[in-house]
């Protein structure tokens, strides 16, 4: 059993968690995933690893409650456990110092792009990122984004925080200002569909970290599959991080919609 | 008792058991006949189609058995089960003898009893066959005998003696299992990793509740549990743990059983629409997932018109799971004609029974969406029997132009054409030696190119069937012994 051994509400609606999972603790990289399942009747979910601490041989998981399971998973007490958790999944980050980084998240994307924003930084890149909500209490993780980057720009659609303006304004701003070597974007797929369109307009390499349903996570099922350059790639395996200018983020966004 | 009085052929009860019918008397009794479950009634319910033989209709099957000198049922199994042995026990009532003859070389009769196609293994070998007469039902005889004798074999099995070494197996399905089961029996301390969060491997997840209830698969699982061996659900060898990690752990020897994962998809048009998924995907939700019973959170379709491709057994048991799913058209769509069809003839039987139509001879070309990405229809390409191909199997030719198309209507298309190796061993484990199709490359002691890593089933072959599976599992459990028993 994975238990919970602390728990933090960065709003109502979104927790971290941080759980016993000794072995995942270990061998986990930025970049990688697990599969989660809450109850004995519970689904299989895909959640990225937002943080781990090998002596407390703990990983931390931050859930936004949107539906049944995701909603069981929040309303977990410290003590309380998670009947399954599988992982490390999926093929761990790209990281090298590739220059000026622009590292952009929107939502509980922060969440998992936390890591990557620290392995770049730990690997000499100059991290700018960027970080968007609806509203400022939908901001998460701020102060820690903060420690690991040169610049952050907080961006708000209501204008309650930081900029008034959608994430890709704020990527915008940094590109025209300055040489950018690589933009990496974690959060909802519209929201990285734009800031891929954005970037393939001035050529900048960008990553994107998908998150699609998944039965399994290894790879067994398909249902994770996207079209990456024309061809079918699986999330679980393949990814989760691909190239975002040659993603199909239409069929992509379509396939999310298969159990509505 | 001695082994050779209940395996003997000329043990007094055997000898007697012979002569005191001709075999004019035995040849004159009809094969018997498997109860069924009603296909009207069985595709509302999930309950096992077949019931399995009473207890004197499985003495007259066994009677039927000729107790031929030189059996050619056992060189048509791949694990050579002492074929006349148990059901000789069988004839006399000894059902936990006849249990204790199976399992002196498979480790999961009662499964095998349900999934091993037998009309192409043992039963085709059968001298009934050469007489023109059905072959002994051989299949139905070893499930009895799982069924009706394991308790009491297993009962007075013998706890191995340890001899301290620890195996680690990758993956929990019937490779692994028969590794792991003949291991414990030659006293091995055995640890099994399995993936996900059941024990069973395709066994769970794959087949369906109707051919394969998940209780005869806990039963095999239980009684190896009581035999020593451990199982560890939610651990991925080469994610969660690396070669290194089990080294680091101390075992003497690992099995790779991590099967085939990959599913294959054509690569036509439409393949990634709405309501277009593998047959894993479908199976897995509902025989693993519980996907559709009260209570469980993942969901499922249920598709109307359901188009299931492909025509082995997976296809099978996806287009009658369908069925029970509430489809009210549920059809095989195959590019060559039935005889090509790879399905066991009871499998295409029971589908037939339960209303699935058969389109063979066609392709799918395309899928046509909805304007939400719903799959709403499939453009199948009519195809002819040309020449043997090297399967040889006669090859499908396809019929061009217009008049070679038809565009058929569904909203629920399930792919089945194949699966590839799962690529999370061979990616991951440093200087083991993969083939060019991403299967783990074996010596013929089924030993990798890492002299402490030895590799069976799908992971090795590609995909292919439980039985073969099973087979790899326990000649590599025999060759590690000797390699690990000359080194001490």
């Amino acid at each position: 059993m994975f238990k919970i051994v602390e728990k933090e509400y960065f709003s109502p609606k979104v927790v971290r968690l941080e759980v016993e999972a000794p072995l995942i603790a270990r061998s986990r990289r930025a970049g990688h995933f697990v599969i989660v399942r809450c109850g004995d009747k519970g689904e299989r979910i895909p959640l990225t690893i937002a943080d781990s601490d090998t002596e407390r041989g703990t990983i931390t998981l931050v859930v936004q409650a949107v539906g049944e399971s995701t909603t069981a998973i929040c309303a977990l007490e410290p003590g309380d456990c998670l009947t399954d958790v599988v992982g490390p999944l999926g093929q761990a980050t790209h990281i090298a110092n590739f220059g000026t980084v622009v590292c952009c998240g929107g939502g509980v994307g922060v969440a998992p792009l936390l890591p990557i924003i620290k392995a770049m930084k730990e690997a000499g890149n100059r991290v700018i990122s960027v970080l968007a909500a609806r509203t400022k209490d939908l901001i998460i993780l701020e102060e820690q984004v903060r420690r690991y980057s040169d610049e952050l720009i907080i961006m708000t659609d209501d204008g309650s925080y930081g900029q008034k303006g959608l994430v890709t304004q704020g990527v915008e701003q940094v590109i025209r200002r300055e040489h950018v070597d690589m933009v990496v974007t974690i959060g909802p797929a519209v929201m990285m569909k734009f800031v891929s369109l954005l970037t393939k307009k001035y050529n900048v390499p960008t990553m994107c970290s998908l998150n699609t349903i998944m039965v399994d996570g290894t790879g067994m099922c398909g249902a994770c599959r996207v079209t990456v350059a024309g061809k079918t790639r699986f999330v679980c395996v393949d990814g989760p991080e691909f190239d975002a200018h040659q993603v199909d983020f239409d069929e992509m966004m379509m396939r999310l919609r298969s159990y509505n | 008792m001695e082994e050779k009085d209940i395996t003997g052929r000329d043990a007094r009860w055997r000898v007697d058991l012979r002569e005191a019918l001709s075999a004019r008397e035995r040849t004159a009794i009809p094969r018997a006949k498997m109860p069924e479950l009603d296909p009207a009634y069985r595709i509302t319910c999930n309950e096992e189609v077949q019931q399995g033989l009473s207890p004197e209709q499985a003495v007259t099957e066994a009677t039927r058995c000729l107790d031929c000198p030189d059996p050619g049922c056992m060189k048509g199994c791949p694990v050579s089960i002492n074929i006349p042995a148990f059901v000789k026990n069988v004839q006399r009532g000894h059902n936990g003898d006849a249990a204790r003859v199976l399992r002196m070389t498979s480790t999961l009769p009662a499964v095998c009893g349900r999934v091993c196609p037998q009309e192409r293994q043992c039963e085709s070998q059968c001298i009934y066959v050469k007489m023109k007469k059905p072959a002994v039902a051989i299949g139905w005889l070893e499930r009895f005998a799982a069924d009706h004798g394991s308790e009491e074999a297993m009962a007075s099995q013998q706890r191995p003696v340890a001899n301290g070494r620890r195996i680690a197996v990758a993956g929990s399905g019937p490779a692994g299992l028969s590794f792991a089961g003949t291991m414990a029996n030659l006293g091995y301390d055995v640890t099994v990793y399995e993936a996900l969060h059941q024990i069973g491997g395709v066994l769970k997840y794959g087949i369906p509740e109707f051919r394969l209830p998940n209780s005869v698969v806990d039963r095999e699982i239980e009684a190896m549990r009581r035999n020593g061996v451990h199982f560890v659900s939610d651990v991925v060898i080469g994610k969660t743990l690396g070669y290194d990690d089990l080294l680091n752990e101390g075992y003497d020897g690992i099995f790779v059983a991590s099967g085939a994962g990959l599913p294959r998809f054509m690569g036509i048009p439409g393949e990634n629409l709405i309501g277009v998924m593998s047959s894993n995907e479908y199976l897995t939700r509902i025989n693993l997932m519980g996907a559709g019973r009260p209570g469980y959170a993942t969901p499922v379709r249920h598709g109307r018109r359901v188009a299931v491709i492909g025509g082995g057994n997976t296809a099978m048991d996806s287009v009658r799971t369908a069925l029970r799913n509430g489809a009210e058209k549920a059809m095989i769509v195959y590019r060559r004609s039935e005889a090509e069809m790879p399905a066991r003839l009871e499998e295409v039987h029971h589908a037939r029974q339960e209303g699935v139509e058969f389109m063979t001879l066609h392709n799918p070309e395309a899928y046509i969406g909805d304007e939400n990405g719903q799959v709403k229809a499939m453009v199948l390409r009519r195809m002819t029997l040309g020449e043997p191909d090297a399967s040889g199997r006669r090859s499908p030719v396809p019929v061009p132009g217009e008049e070679g198309q038809v565009t058929v209507p569904v909203d629920e298309v399930i792919v089945s054409v194949g699966v590839s190796p799962n690529p999370l061993i061979p990616n991951s484990f440093n200087g083991l030696d993969i083939t060019g199709r991403g299967t783990i490359a074996v010596d013929e002691h089924l030993q990798s190119s890492i002299a402490t890593v030895y590799a069976g089933g799908d992971i090795v072959r590609g995909g292919a069937t439980v039985i073969l599976a099973m087979g790899d599992g326990r000649r590599a459990a025999e060759e590690m012994h000797a390699r690990l028993s000359q080194q001490s």
